[in-house]
């Protein structure tokens, strides 16, 4: 299948915005849907919306089919070993959130030390300043090289024996980084400390295999990978997620409910309180179908072509700075000297060209670059070359129409 | 030169003066108002000490980062507010969130500059840049009256 074969299972690319046609670059903050996925939640409320885990009747069966199909299918795209490790969340950020307010609790003591990058976003950052407030541990950051890259000498540097949390993010959402998430488990596994890998950038784009890896926690968005809003998922090695406490208590995560006292379901329904998030999962799973049909390796290499063109293109634009190093995901974060990323994006806007500007929800990371915002470009499998031309096309024009507007 | 004349409606000449030649920039010294806000969701900041006496604003004040409309817009603040009382400048304020909104506005008084920001609400996206200064005024004027 072609590129251009592709974008028609994708209807949203086929519009016009202020009179230009969509060219649709942001898809780091949200992905768009193929049609498979928006039917697979089309035809979940029209024929077998129900409840699920309970039901005797025949809808509730079909819809716990679904959900637990769902769970199987993440299962197998990630690699992990067992359902059992596979539990459903609103999001990545709720994914990291639980295990902050449930690992992190019961086993970060005062004294202890949490270590994170400087390039982490909001949700991988906040969880653990929390916990190390509530715990009375420090919070330790790793440094970036000038290319925004890290180096394992300096998590050789920063890990030591305590500490029990490293939290790092697989790819950047503003440097584009591939960060040696494999090699920094194995410094981190050997100081005793668990790693929580934040993939929210890359489980959409690459072949993630946890058990390659041998992180303790992975956690990802089903809304950035063509899935739905609202589904996430963290994984946990069994051996771990065992062990935790749930931090959502009620229906569907008990097992037997006394008047004083209860118990938990097993894994990994004792982490998913209150009726599940059916329709979310079940177009994740849709969405897993769709991408394993297109191909990740097909996807890497496409984006890998379209960031690496982007640059190319990019850096002929004099006096825009490009941040992140050159090996990179399918991003370009960039400024143009003397116009705000916000009017950027109002221009390209005008231009039908949709991109984020802003802190990219990475405070941290944006004092590092001695930035207040910057503007993003994202690509997806349905970009294309002549979307990065018209990129380029339109930045020049707000170059030179900012000059003539001073 | 001019490739969208969409875009002219936003960015006015008058408007782009202000971003590129701020009035009233720095940080009042003495006895003043002093109010820090930023917009969260971009990242957007002002600093403003407004210097008040006997219920008038006598001098004002702004530092800050943000983008051209944000910018502008707090340079207009600043200059129409000094010499106003504190309840004329909050009517302003309440003639500026009108205005962005696309309501009907109050013409009867004269908004000189301020006019020029009247393209930002056919931007959504845009209209809380331009009304980060203005909140600014009204949270530290609201103060002062306390």
């Amino acid at each position: 299948m072609n590129v251009k074969e592709l974008r028609q299972l994708f209807p949203i690319l086929d519009q016009q915005v202020n009179g230009k046609p969509l060219v649709y670059l942001d898809s780091a903050a949200t992905s768009q849907k193929p049609l498979s996925v928006i039917e697979a939640i089309d035809n979940y409320y029209r024929q077998y919306n129900s409840n699920v885990h309970r039901g005797v009747h025949t809808l509730g069966t079909k819809a716990t089919d679904a959900y637990e199909g769902a769970r199987e299918k993440v299962r197998r795209f990630i690699g992990a070993a067992s359902i059992e490790e596979i539990i459903f969340t609103r999001g990545t950020t709720t994914a990291i959130n639980l295990v902050a307010a449930s690992y992190g609790r019961a086993n970060v003591r005062e004294g202890d030390e949490i270590v994170i990058t400087y390039m982490e976003h909001h949700s991988n950052i906040i969880p653990w300043q929390q916990v190390a407030r509530q715990t009375g541990a420090t919070l330790k950051y790793i440094p970036l090289q000038p290319d925004g890259t890290i180096r394992l000498a300096d998590v050789e540097q920063t890990v030591t024996s305590n500490t029990k949390i490293v939290a790092v993010m697989h790819v950047s959402n503003v440097l584009g980084t591939i960060n040696p998430v494999k090699e920094i488990a194995q410094i981190a596994h050997k100081n005793g400390a668990v790693v929580v890998v934040d993939g929210a950038q890359s489980t959409p784009h690459m072949k993630v295999n946890v058990q390659d890896i041998d992180c303790d926690f992975y956690a990802f968005s089903g809304h950035k990978m063509c899935g739905p809003t609202g589904i996430g998922v963290l994984y946990g090695k069994k051996r771990l997620l065992e062990q935790m406490e749930p931090v959502e208590f009620g229906g569907e995560m008990i097992d037997f409910v006394g008047l004083y006292e209860s118990t938990w379901k097993e894994l990994p329904w004792k982490f998913e309180g209150g009726t599940p998030i059916i329709a979310g999962a079940i177009g994740l799973g849709a969405a897993i179908d769709f991408l394993e049909q297109i191909g990740l390796d097909y996807i890497a290499e496409h984006e890998h072509r379209l960031a690496q063109y982007a640059l190319e293109q990019l850096s002929t634009i004099d006096g825009l700075t490009i941040y992140g190093p050159k090996e990179r995901a399918g991003l370009v974060t960039f400024n143009i000297d003397g116009v705000h990323p916000h009017d950027v994006a109002t221009v390209l806007d005008a231009e039908g060209i949709a991109v984020r500007a802003g802190h990219h929800c990475a405070q941290p990371l944006m004092k590092w670059l001695n930035v207040t915002a910057t503007a993003r470009a994202s690509f997806y499998l349905y970009n294309t070359e002549e979307e990065i031309d018209a990129l380029v096309s339109a930045l020049k024009k707000t170059k030179e129409y900012f000059s003539y507007v001073f | 030169m001019s490739f969208n004349s969409h875009l002219d409606t936003l960015y006015r000449q008058v408007i782009m003066d202000h971003y590129k030649n701020p009035r009233n920039r720095g940080v009042l010294e003495g006895e003043h108002v002093d109010i820090n806000m930023n917009n969260p969701t971009c990242g957007d900041r002002i600093h403003l000490t407004l210097k008040v006496e006997d219920g008038k604003i006598v001098d004002a004040k702004f530092e800050g980062e943000g983008c051209s409309i944000s910018m502008s817009s707090a340079s207009m603040m600043t200059e129409a507010i000094k010499g106003k009382t504190i309840e004329e400048a909050l009517k302003l304020s309440t003639i500026f969130s009108d205005m962005m909104q696309g309501k009907d506005y109050d013409d009867s008084i004269d908004l000189g500059d301020i006019e020029a920001l009247q393209g930002v609400s056919k931007f959504p996206a845009r209209i809380k840049c331009a009304t980060l200064a203005w909140k600014a005024m009204e949270k530290g004027l609201h103060e002062q009256q306390d």
